[in-house]
């Protein structure tokens, strides 16, 4: 049997010597709660197991070139983060709760604890949530926490996949969910401001938003905070090569999709949602956080803290359910910003902004194509207005070999015209042209 | 050791981004951009690669040790799993592809191992349908709660409790919160099981639902599991399966013929996944034909003409859990796992876990104190001696002595309905060498713990750092360098 050391005679030894049958083993199952023979088929060999999934693997279209962002994006993956990522004794290892036989999980989630802080001017961030979305889920719910109130204000620029997330996972609670509608590409502050209230917990914003458009949104913090209400910020890590910091905005708690250091798209996850805060707030946010601290000898070393948030110690009480994370994502993020470096990542971002505003000005430049909103700083995606359904023109454009951006009609219906594109360091200009004559010869 | 951001070298380079082929315009307002760059550390490619690869010499794994960290599976991860999810046909492609008009037919392959897997998780817990996106266990369990929820919604019902048991994991209770619950705990009886009795008496009409493990983190098979079942129903209540210990009977009998409604699997224990220290993990969960409608969006099916599809049009849905589709290259593994093991390669996992957790329970009875005296599952709950706790040797200490003799501790403190409590799970890929090698440890240990407590109360002595002064951690946070 695959995968199964022990051999029929061993299995006979071990039986007889701790006195009991093969029967006995299952005589605790009542009889008619045994199943009987599973309706699937028999175990194949690795060599055709590979055959098949390597049939399957071809059945997906993997050579278009991909201008499909929306929060997932298609970054250059250095060779030498897969062989870290790789090692087996960081990938079989599991929650570091002996801490001296998991110094290296330990070690690295602090420093992925540390690189986070540094790139979103944070003071302290967990050691992992699941994704983008639920991070966002989980801040919502630490504000709540925080301020003691029950009422939450997120605008429409907010990537609508969280949107529709948050909206399942507060069904059964008693959370009043107010939205504010972006229409300009930045978010109404007077809109924004009239919500503001006693009752707030928090406003939930993001930058770049869904649309690409960057804001700054320190005088919303500032009004925020004034009435005792938190911000909370999504970040694309890329963009904070070069753009300014959540942290620097006054921003209270900050999260995001992890995708883009250095995980690969595969079809939606594992992902790395990741989420950073002020020292103030540390004891109410939620998932594993690790610490430093000195062995019985002085050595420095570093354990899981704060436990008594979590689950397996609070139960009912803990701050969240969460319990496997995504450590070894986080571990991803880690290596990939540690082999950019501070420039390496700086020119990331600064490509991906060239690169973008260059496909921008090829692609405004076709007859009928114009940019939808007013604001005209983007960091690497921008909506456009095409003359016809967007949805129509992407399906006619996947013919000719480009995904060409996502149809925003699927969330926001008045925009049926509407594409997001987005560009990442890895297209071409010779791409980005052959992107704009596709475009012209379908409109 | 030194922390990365010590090793730091201004100016130093690791990988070099792509050449520009476009002219550097930046065209984004200066109050816009940061005022210095984020302080990442500058190493050059070998640093890096020597830094993490002198961290991971600091971890205990399955490939390296013996892991028998009760309730968490540790098995053996085949590597053929690896290979297959680094496809580029599986990890380059993206999940919004078949949310374009067309695009559907681009992502085939990809579309039939998540229904090709709901369809092998339906046989092998007889349930009627899965959804694939719940990216833990934990996460599983909120999902389900969730459709237990939409479900009484949708009937009427005023429902304000959840029962779980004493003995169940912290993420029970906390999902449950979580979903808008209150919490009761449910007290085991003197066999380790939950009381049929006890159950009984808080049952009433606002019981939404029980949470249960089967077999429960004592490892024990409760035999009334079909009339606790048939009690919880009986309020309209639901029953909920975590299927953290799904490995004891995986083949061999399915919660779903026991009367769960709810199941959720922990793919990276049951069906082999890494455990990437922490995670990702995958926490499918599966449902009965009443509790089908309430499934997240999408749901992949498949055509009559044969092609794979998503799903969205579902009124009646708790809606997205997740980004997409779940943790797919986590799916995909235990895809490849299950295609490899087959029908009788499953059930020789329940029949080995059952017998290695078997072999180490007897083999130490006379040693260690058994949380019962009874068959386990997949695993077994010990105590030191009196003789041990005497001696001032704790649950605590035998791990760290363990760790000495070269295996990764069990889980300690845990299941809390027992003092002491050592939780062990050798599952079923490892030897019987392996095992009698743990076995003599653990002996030795007891032994020790007699004559010379002073050198366990030290242990261990063997790894880079001795045990950490965690009060002072949570005393003085110190959580990032910056």
């Amino acid at each position: 049997m695959p995968f199964i050391a022990n051999t029929d005679e061993q299995r006979k030894r071990m039986l007889a010597d701790i006195g009991l049958t093969r029967e006995q083993l299952f005589s605790d199952i009542p009889k008619e709660l045994l199943c009987g023979r599973l309706n699937m088929p028999d175990g194949l060999p690795e060599q055709e197991v590979r055959g098949i999934l390597a049939e399957l693997a071809g059945k997906n279209s993997i050579d278009l070139t991909l201008f499909l962002g929306g929060g997932f994006y298609d970054h250059f993956i250095p060779a030498a983060v897969y062989s870290i990522v790789s090692r087996s004794e960081f990938y079989t290892a599991y929650t570091p709760y002996q801490p001296e036989v998991s110094q290296g999980t330990l070690q690295a989630i602090y420093e992925y604890q540390s690189m986070i802080c540094r790139l979103t001017d944070m003071e302290a961030a967990n050691a992992s949530l699941y994704d983008g979305g639920t991070a966002m889920y989980e801040a919502m719910m630490m504000a709540l926490r925080v301020t003691g109130r029950n009422k939450v204000i997120i605008d429409t620029s907010v990537n609508p996949i969280y949107r529709v997330m948050i909206e399942s996972y507060t069904k059964n609670l008693k959370i009043e969910l107010v939205q504010t509608h972006c229409a300009t590409g930045l978010v109404d502050r007077e809109q924004i401001l009239s919500k503001l209230d006693d009752k707030t917990a928090a406003v939930i914003l993001q930058n770049p938003n869904f649309f690409g458009c960057i804001d700054d949104f320190g005088d919303i913090a500032e009004k925020a905070h004034s009435k005792g209400v938190l911000l909370a910020v999504s970040c694309y890590p890329i963009s904070l090569g070069i753009l300014k910091t959540p942290g620097a905005m006054g921003a209270d708690i900050v999260t995001g999709e992890g995708q883009s250091l250095g995980m690969p798209l595969s079809f939606g996850g594992p992902y790395l949602g990741f989420m950073a805060t002020r020292m103030k707030y540390v004891r109410k946010m939620p998932g594993r956080i690790v610490g430093q601290t000195l062995d019985r000898q002085g050595r420095r070393c570093f354990v899981m803290t704060l436990q008594a948030r979590e689950q397996h110690i609070r139960r009912d009480k803990a701050t969240s359910n969460i319990c496997s994370n995504e450590a070894l994502c986080a571990l991803t993020a880690l290596v990939y910003l540690s082999l950019l470096g501070k420039q390496g990542l700086r020119e990331t971002a600064q490509l991906c902004a060239d690169k973008a505003s260059y496909a921008y000005k090829r692609l405004t430049a076709i007859p009928g194509v114009k940019p939808h909103f007013r604001a005209k700083w983007f960091f690497n995606e921008f909506v456009l207005d095409l003359p016809c359904e967007a949805a129509d023109v992407i399906a006619k454009l996947i013919e000719k070999g480009f995904a060409a951006g996502f149809p925003l009609s699927r969330y926001y219906p008045d925009m049926k015209n509407c594409i997001l594109v987005c560009v990442t360091e890895k297209r071409t200009k010779q791409q980005i042209g052959m992107f704009a004559e596709a475009l012209e010869s379908v409109l | 050791m030194k922390l990365i951001f010590d090793k730091s070298v201004p100016a130093r380079c690791g990988v070099r981004p792509t050449r520009s082929d476009v002219a550097s315009t930046i065209n984004i307002r200066r109050e816009f951009l940061r005022d210095t760059p984020a302080e990442i550390s500058e190493l050059s490619e070998l640093d890096v690669i020597r830094h993490f690869t002198q961290l991971s010499r600091r971890n205990f794994g399955v490939d390296t040790n013996f892991y028998p960290l009760g309730s968490c599976t540790m098995k053996y991860n085949p590597k053929v799993a690896e290979r297959i999810a680094s496809y580029p046909g599986f990890a380059h492609l993206h999940p919004l592809l078949p949310q374009l008009r067309g695009g559907g037919m681009l992502t085939q392959g990809a579309l039939a191992v998540i229904y090709e897997m709901d369809m092998l998780l339906r046989e092998i817990t007889g349930m009627a349908g899965f959804t694939m996106q719940p990216m833990a266990g934990a996460h599983g369990e909120l999902a389900g709660i969730m459709i237990m929820a939409a479900y009484h919604r949708d009937k009427g019902n005023k429902k304000t409790t959840v029962l779980v048991p004493d003995s169940a994991h912290g993420t029970n209770p906390a999902s449950a919160a979580i979903a808008g619950y209150k919490v009761v705990s449910v007290p085991s009886n003197n066999k380790g099981v939950m009381d049929v009795k006890a159950l009984k008496s808080a049952l009433n009409d606002e019981v939404a639902g029980l949470m249960l493990t089967c077999p429960n983190t004592l490892g024990l098979f409760n035999p009334h599991i079909k009339e606790i079942c048939d009690l919880v129903h009986s309020v309209d209540g639901l029953t909920y399966y975590d299927g953290a210990n799904l490995n004891a009977i995986v083949g061999k009998a399915r919660p779903g013929d026991f009367g769960f409604d709810i199941v959720h699997i922990n793919l990276h224990k049951t069906f082999a996944t890494p455990h990437g220290g922490g995670g990702p993990g995958a926490g499918p969960v599966g449902v009965t034909e009443k509790l089908l409608c309430y499934l997240p969006v999408s749901i992949v099916v498949k055509r009559d003409d044969g092609t794979y599809a998503l799903e969205y049009d579902r009124p009646k849905s708790i809606g997205y859990i997740a980004p997409f589709y779940g943790n797919f290259a986590v799916i995909l593994r235990a895809y490849v796992y299950i295609l490899m093991l087959g029908r009788e390669g499953l059930i020789r996992v329940a029949e080995n876990a059952v017998l290695n957790a078997n072999y180490i329970r007897v083999k130490l009875k006379d040693y260690f104190e058994q949380a019962v005296n009874a068959i386990c599952k997949h695993e077994c709950v010990l105590s030191p001696s009196k003789k041990m706790l005497e001696a001032g040797v704790h649950a605590i200490d035998v791990a760290k002595a363990l760790i000495d003799k070269g295996f990764h501790p069990p889980t300690v403190y845990f299941p809390t309905t027992v003092k002491e409590a050592m939780m062990i799970e050798p599952t079923e890929t490892e030897s019987k060498e392996t095992l009698d090698a743990f076995i003599e440890a653990m002996i030795d240990i007891a032994a020790l713990a007699e004559s010379e407590p002073e050198k366990i109360k030290a242990a261990p002595v063997t790894t880079p750092v001795c045990r950490p002064d965690e009060t002072a951690a949570a005393k003085n946070l110190d959580l990032a360098c910056l």
